[in-house]
């Protein structure tokens, strides 16, 4: 039977070229924004390397220092974290890092500008880097203030013209450091790992850090489970209850509010602007849910009226296949089903539009380092988008269709 | 097979009220081959739309095979029009998308069978209307005397009961209109499928074994 529908539904397509055209290119530009859309979320949030463990990874990333005058919403200082976290029950690993902060380096007189991030050792265990060369720097280097480096292939390639740089010096931010190893890329969104060059956070110029409770750095904590989150959340408020507001040396404060946060908490506040200490995850699924809807909603209508109109043409027909037994379900079946191959031939365009456009994109580095390369994932966010698209441009039609009296129908009378 | 009782047919729009079929009262046994004849709009065609459940009677009992078909559901009724029932019509609605053999197949796509068993039948009945040779043709490549046997062929495939044929010779010269004919006397004679034809043409209502005359919705003997 579906091969019976898929030969109609290709004969329909070819009755009326114009129409068709006009179909397949309201399908295929509307699923190709969408799949592009879909491409750029997947690439922000969804679990790739090195951040391969996000399922089970809480991370300190926001912090809101509120008094009865004051209201400071910064990141969390090294002092804070070091304190909250370390040895927190239900945690395999933590680890603190700072913010990629722009620094300068000459080499021959030119000027190269890279991202730093410092880190501590554990946050080469946590993040699952590609290395193209040597490995990375240790708690023992981090321990004893080694000047060691790790850099992205950009780096390499600017500093070394590409050949091996492992042992070689940096120089950056008017410090030198011996590079451990080379990894590939990281593009600018997923802000945790995103650096040029990683360095011990002990190599830091002074040690201020280690005396501040706000700003500047970042921890994140893999949990051994995601049923330890709860107890790890528990542990982590119990210990800020036991900084003493004195101690921050912002005067005014009474409060601190902070707390380990899934990836997608800390994008959903950060994209919907909501407080620290309101969870909103389900709300930018329906954000994006409602865009999707939204954006879909004129291409569905116009495609639900050249399928009403399409009726018109196929009133014989449907009173034929009702004459020899197609109920009303049957029917609707059918035409949604003819619905979905075509909105799957636009489908299958827009994967090939967004697939050149995203290559585009990424070979213009709009985004530095970005890789848009379409994965499973997207191919299956495009597919469940179009049939989606097709089930709900199909509906309407096929109800209005599978109404048609036989005996009408047959006189080619319309609706 | 088939029984009538009182039956009535009106069609309403918003302006006029129109009487298509009065007191209906008939008997038609299993293996009947039964011709409806009556001048234009006299309420043939409804009637045999009624029967075979296209249409709904607006008073009356209709009872197919000993089931009456008042009050069923769509999904009963497009059953027992698959099952029981094929219809041939005047001007044959092939759908012109579909190659002959995708036309026959049609009652078969709401069957649950195995697409080489819904092949065989069709060409089945293909042969038994002279027309395997034609499979892959369609309805526009064939003359109109073979569009009505595919036509026929698609209302046998599924070894319906009852044989309904609207005008079935009404589009063709005399010489194809008895090929067709033939065709149906074969099927009534071999298969004892009850036919019940509607035709203007008394030559071919006289080699039916029974004549159902209408005038004005009303049957006259």
């Amino acid at each position: 039977m579906l091969r019976n529908y898929i030969k109609m539904a290709l004969k329909v397509l070819r009755r009326r070229p114009f129409f068709t055209f006009i179909s397949l290119f309201a399908i295929g530009f509307t699923l190709t924004v969408l799949t592009i859309s879909a491409a750029l979320i997947d690439h922000t949030l969804a679990p790739m390397p090195p951040e391969t463990r996000l399922d089970r990874t809480l991370g300190i990333y926001q912090l809101s220092a509120k008094g009865e005058r004051i209201e400071l919403n910064t990141q969390p200082g090294y002092k804070l974290l070091d304190r909250c976290i370390r040895g927190l029950p239900g945690a395999e690993v933590v680890t603190i890092f700072s913010q990629a902060r722009s620094v300068n380096s000459y080499l021959d007189g030119k000027k190269i500008e890279s991202h730093m991030k410092r880190t501590d050792g554990a946050f080469w265990e946590i993040m699952h880097f590609d290395f193209l060369e040597g490995n990375p720097y240790t708690e023992e280097d981090e321990r004893n203030v080694n000047f060691v480096a790790v850099i992205n292939a950009r780096t390499r390639r600017e500093f070394f013209g590409g050949s091996p740089a492992v042992g070689k010096m940096i120089e950056a931010d008017g410090q030198r450091f011996r590079i451990t190893g080379v990894v590939v890329d990281i593009p600018i969104y997923r802000n945790n790992p995103f650096a040029d060059i990683w360095v011990p956070i002990s190599t830091s110029k002074n040690d201020h850090y280690r005396s501040e409770f706000l700003s500047g750095f970042t921890g994140l904590i893999l949990a051994e489970n995601r049923a330890a989150f709860p107890h790890i959340r528990d542990e982590y408020r119990l210990r800020l209850t036991q900084i003493a507001m004195s101690d921050l040396e912002v005067p005014g404060v009474d409060v601190l509010l902070t707390r380990p946060e899934t990836y997608y908490e800390a994008a959903s506040r950060e994209m919907l602007g909501t407080p620290i200490e309101k969870t909103r995850t389900a709300y930018l699924f329906a954000f994006f849910a409602g865009f999707m809807i939204l954006f879909m909603l004129l291409p569905t209508i116009s495609l639900i009226n050249i399928n009403v109109s399409r009726i018109l043409e196929r009133a014989s027909e449907i009173g034929v296949r009702k004459a020899f037994g197609a109920s009303k379900s049957t029917l609707i079946g059918q035409f949604v089903t003819e619905n979905v191959i075509l909105t799957l031939l636009g489908g299958a365009l827009a994967f090939v539009a967004s697939w050149i456009i995203l290559t585009l994109f990424t070979r213009a580095g709009i985004v530095p380092y970005a890789q848009f390369s379409p994965n499973l994932r997207i191919f299956a966010s495009a597919l469940g988008i179009a049939l989606f698209f097709g089930v709900f441009s199909g509906v309407y039609p096929a109800w209005k269709m599978s109404r048609l009296h036989p005996v009408e129908a047959l006189r080619g009378k319309m609706l | 097979m088939i029984c009538l009782k009182d039956v009535e047919k009106v069609y309403r729009t918003e302006e006029i009220e129109t009487l298509a079929l009065s007191g209906i009262n008939l008997e038609i046994g299993e293996g009947e081959f039964v011709s409806v004849m009556g001048p234009s709009g006299s309420g043939k065609s409804t009637l045999l739309n009624v029967i075979g459940l296209l249409d709904e009677p607006s008073k009356g009992t209709v009872w197919l095979a000993g089931q009456s078909i008042e009050a069923l559901p769509d999904r009963e009724q497009a059953r027992i029009r698959n099952r029981q029932v094929g219809f041939i019509f005047q001007t044959f609605h092939l759908i012109n998308d579909l190659d002959v053999i995708d036309n026959v197949e049609i009652p078969l796509l709401y069957r649950r069978m195995p697409s080489s068993e819904r092949r065989a039948l069709a060409l089945k009945a293909l042969e038994r209307v002279g027309l395997a040779s034609r499979v892959r043709h369609f309805p526009s490549q064939l003359s109109g005397g073979q569009q009505q046997r595919v036509a026929i062929a698609r209302a046998i495939v599924g070894q319906p009961r009852i044989l309904l044929a609207d005008e079935p010779t009404g589009n063709l010269d005399s010489q194809m209109g008895e090929e067709i004919m033939s065709i149906l006397t074969g099927l009534n004679e071999d298969e004892k499928t009850t036919i019940i034809m509607v035709t203007h043409d008394s030559r071919l209502a006289e080699r039916t074994e029974r004549i159902i005359r209408l005038f004005d919705g009303r049957q006259v003997n």
